[in-house]
């Protein structure tokens, strides 16, 4: 527990050095694409108030300057499965993008979509010391909440205070400041397999990198994806990538539930080849030039070459109809958003009151799903996009870069996440004059 | 170790790899070697990190090649021969330019110059025409003229078809200066044009004497001017202690000018003399140096005469 906080704060110190020196490497690590954006902080300029976000909601002070994608390799499930290969997919996407920069990077944040990730709610609640809220009654309030058994061989990836609550009133943002007696405080702990993240950090150390964050692809894609209005009242992204399907829940801008369905567009690729007996290669061309979930009529007469290299020439000139197409894939998308679905009953999204229902990511450019989304999810339901932010080329605004763009927003604006807060002075060991120093302040 | 899973049997674009069909003509081009991994190899990624750190590009880009320039040229510079070759070799070729005949300059034409200051000119010429123009220094040959006691300026120009023109104002004596080593001629402002051996060769010229005369020149021309009228008298202006003039007459009279406005007092003498018939009285100094009180020193003669006219003659009487 105590590593980890050392961890998440080392990596915090090295995002700041990053952001000084100007230049940071968001590495989105997906099963079938990995994609390497290098942002250039512009130095603050000073010229806007202290208090207001700035101009373009706050990104204009970070620009775009370069961008790679490669095929991914060696990650099954969103998790890094053959380590050598992973490394030289990250080495292949970040030297494009550093070429494309034409500068130096050394400081990486990466996200992932799978590793199990799993979402705890923590609450706790502490007397305040004196009579107003100060960063010390935030911290000891935080350092309050009962640590739940996370299981051996796991690690907190995100822990979001997302609410506090002074006497009654709840729904408070920042407590600090205001009077009363009780604080209480809701947080959301969001952990993952222990060994995932070893494994990520130890790939990006062989490329020379420093790891300076990691994120949860759920929660990347949900920042980019949703509106800002759609994180205030209440929305569930559906990130469906290649080989996992995150799910992130978010309400009053904060994550209040993130999981994952180990499904992606991979499998439906996999179903298209068993079922036509085709390559990968040719599966995945035809999921994405004639894929669909709905078929008409006009369907069975649409009929697609296969190509083949079995030197069968029977085998390799069949032709099918997009309406078989269509039969393979629909069964493994339905599947996909039964579990989504499946996720988001167990985490009592019905019970939110905005149903809104956002899906993002590569294996949401299926034409016709969000009708069928509709069908399975709840009406609400709309294709996301993610943000557009300076300097991002065109080829990769599409939604299959949400969370690669989310993790932009990730770098350039992070929440406070529990290790950012101040460490109360109980557990403060060696701060001995410190402590010393506030019993004298509280008792004379 | 080899990951688990086969390499893939089928290279991923199908043509390539089929087997040339009968009816084609085979083709001699060796098979491309596959490239099978895209990612770059750690050394390499290295490399491109290094390559991209802006530090190692600037000294790659700047530091590097003028490193090399100065070590080789340091060491192709370091061997005295080779430097002494490369000097002469530039001489050469400098004097090669500028013994071009464009350039040479051979008839020397001096305006505005008297005989004798036109052969001192020539006399002084640094060079022996003809000669390049690189090889003149004209403005040293210009002070060199402009030292001439005859000159008062002196324009050079090269003009073209080598001709090097001399155009000279000379000084034009204004004064005569008679001092202990002879006659000098001095211009209107007091500077010296040449020595005169007979004074009866330039007898337009008036005449000053004196320590410091030559430097006071204006005022005696000036002064000289306002005694027109008795000009034919004056012997010259003697300059008395660096100070003032004397105005010397024939018949040994003297005519002491104050060293405050001596025009003036010339004009109040040439006004008594009008008036009173002054100068053609017998005295030997006239003191005009006090404004208010213009004094005469009487000959001897004209004082004992003065004297018996006025009785004032001591007369020793013989007291028996």
């Amino acid at each position: 527990m105590t590593d980890l906080y050392e961890s998440q704060r080392a990596m915090r110190a090295m995002r700041k050095a990053a952001m000084q020196r100007g230049v940071i490497a968001l590495l989105d690590i997906g099963t079938s694409k990995i994609a390497c954006l290098v942002l250039r902080f512009e130095p603050d300029t000073g010229l806007r108030a202290p208090e207001t976000i700035g101009s373009l909601a706050g990104q204009s002070t970070f620009r775009v300057i370069g961008a790679a994608t490669t095929r991914s390799r060696g990650v099954r499930f969103g998790e890094i499965d053959a380590m050598a290969e992973t490394e030289r997919a990250i080495r292949t996407a970040v030297q494009a993008a550093q070429k494309m920069a034409n500068t130096r990077v050394d400081h990486v944040i990466a996200a992932f979509a799978g590793a199990q990730p799993r979402s705890y709610g923590l609450a706790g609640e502490v007397e305040v010391a004196g009579s107003h809220v100060d960063e010390q009654d935030v911290a000891r309030v935080l350092a309050a909440c009962d640590m739940p058994p996370i299981g051996q061989g796991r690690e907190v990836l995100h822990a979001h205070p997302v609410n506090f609550a002074l006497d009654h009133r709840s729904g408070l943002g920042d407590p600090r400041g205001h009077v009363g007696r009780r604080l209480a405080a809701d947080m959301h702990l969001l952990t993952v397999d222990a060994a995932a993240i070893q494994n990520l950090i130890y790939c990006i150390r062989r490329c020379d990198l420093e790891l300076a964050g990691i994120a949860s692809s759920a929660y990347v894609s949900g920042l980019s994806a949703l509106v800002e209005d759609e994180q205030e009242l209440g929305a569930a992204c559906i990130d469906m990538g290649g080989g996992a399907t995150g799910v992130s829940i978010f309400m009053k801008k904060h994550m209040i539930f993130a999981d994952a369905v180990r499904l992606g567009g991979d499998h439906i690729t996999r179903d298209i080849a068993a079922g036509l007996q085709v390559p990968m290669a040719v599966a995945e061309r035809i999921k994405t030039f004639h894929g669909g979930v709905h078929a008409t009529g006009m369907d069975d007469r649409e009929m697609i070459e296969l190509a083949g290299n079995s030197g069968d020439w029977e085998k390799d000139r069949r032709q099918v109809s997009r309406a078989e197409l269509i039969g393979i894939m629909r069964p493994r998308v339905e599947e996909i958003l039964e579990d989504v679905r499946g996720l988001l009953d167990a985490a009592g999204f019905d019970h939110l009151p905005s149903q809104q229902i956002v899906l993002t990511g590569g294996a949401s450019q299926i034409p016709g799903l969000d009708g069928l989304a509709a069908r399975i999810l709840g009406q609400n339901v709309r294709l996301g996009r993610p943000l557009r932010v300076q300097g991002l080329p065109q080829a990769a605004t599409g939604a299959g870069f949400a969370s690669a763009v989310g993790l932009a927003l990730f770098a350039a604006h992070p929440q406070d996440e529990w290790w950012d807060f101040e460490i109360p002075a109980e557990r403060l060991g060696g701060r001995s004059l410190k402590r010393a120093y506030r019993w004298f302040r509280a008792n004379w | 170790m080899r990951p688990l899973s086969a390499e893939p049997r089928y290279l991923p674009q199908g043509g390539a790899a089929h087997p040339a069909q009968a009816g084609q003509r085979r083709v001699a081009v060796a098979p491309r070697p596959l490239r099978r991994d895209p990612a770059p190899s750690r050394l390499a990624f290295r490399l491109q990190r290094l390559w991209l750190t802006p530090f190692v590009r600037s000294i790659t880009r700047i530091g590097l090649p003028v490193f090399a320039l100065v070590l080789g040229l340091g060491l192709w510079l370091g061997d005295d021969g080779r430097r002494a070759e490369l000097v002469a070799r530039y001489d050469d070729v400098k004097t090669a330019i500028q013994n071009r005949p464009e350039f040479m300059v051979s008839l020397l034409k001096i305006e505005g110059a008297g005989p004798e200051v036109d052969g001192a000119i020539r006399a002084m010429l640094p060079v022996e025409l003809p000669a390049s123009s690189f090889d003149i220094d004209l403005e040293a040959y210009r002070t060199m003229i402009r030292r001439l006691d005859a000159v008062a300026d002196a324009s050079l120009v090269i003009r073209s078809g080598g001709l090097l023109e001399v155009r000279v104002t000379e000084r034009t004596p204004a004064i005569l200066w008679r001092t202990p080593l002879g006659l000098e001629m001095l211009d209107a402002e007091g500077h010296r044009v040449a020595t005169l051996i007979d004074r009866a060769s330039r007898p337009d010229l008036p005449l000053i004497a004196g320590e410091g005369a030559n430097a006071a020149v204006p005022e005696a021309l000036a002064v000289l001017r306002a005694a027109q009228p008795i000009l034919s008298r004056a012997r010259g202006l003697v300059r008395v202690g660096e100070r003032r003039w004397d105005l010397v007459l024939d018949r040994d009279q003297r005519i002491l000018l104050p060293a405050a406005d001596p025009v003036r007092a010339v004009e109040r003498l040439i006004a008594l003399d009008a008036a009173e018939d002054l100068l053609d009285r017998d005295f030997t100094h006239l003191d005009l140096r006090n404004q208010t009180r213009p004094t005469i020193r009487l000959s001897a003669n004209a004082l004992e005469q003065f004297r018996a006219i006025t009785g004032q003659a001591t007369k020793v009487k013989a007291t028996p």
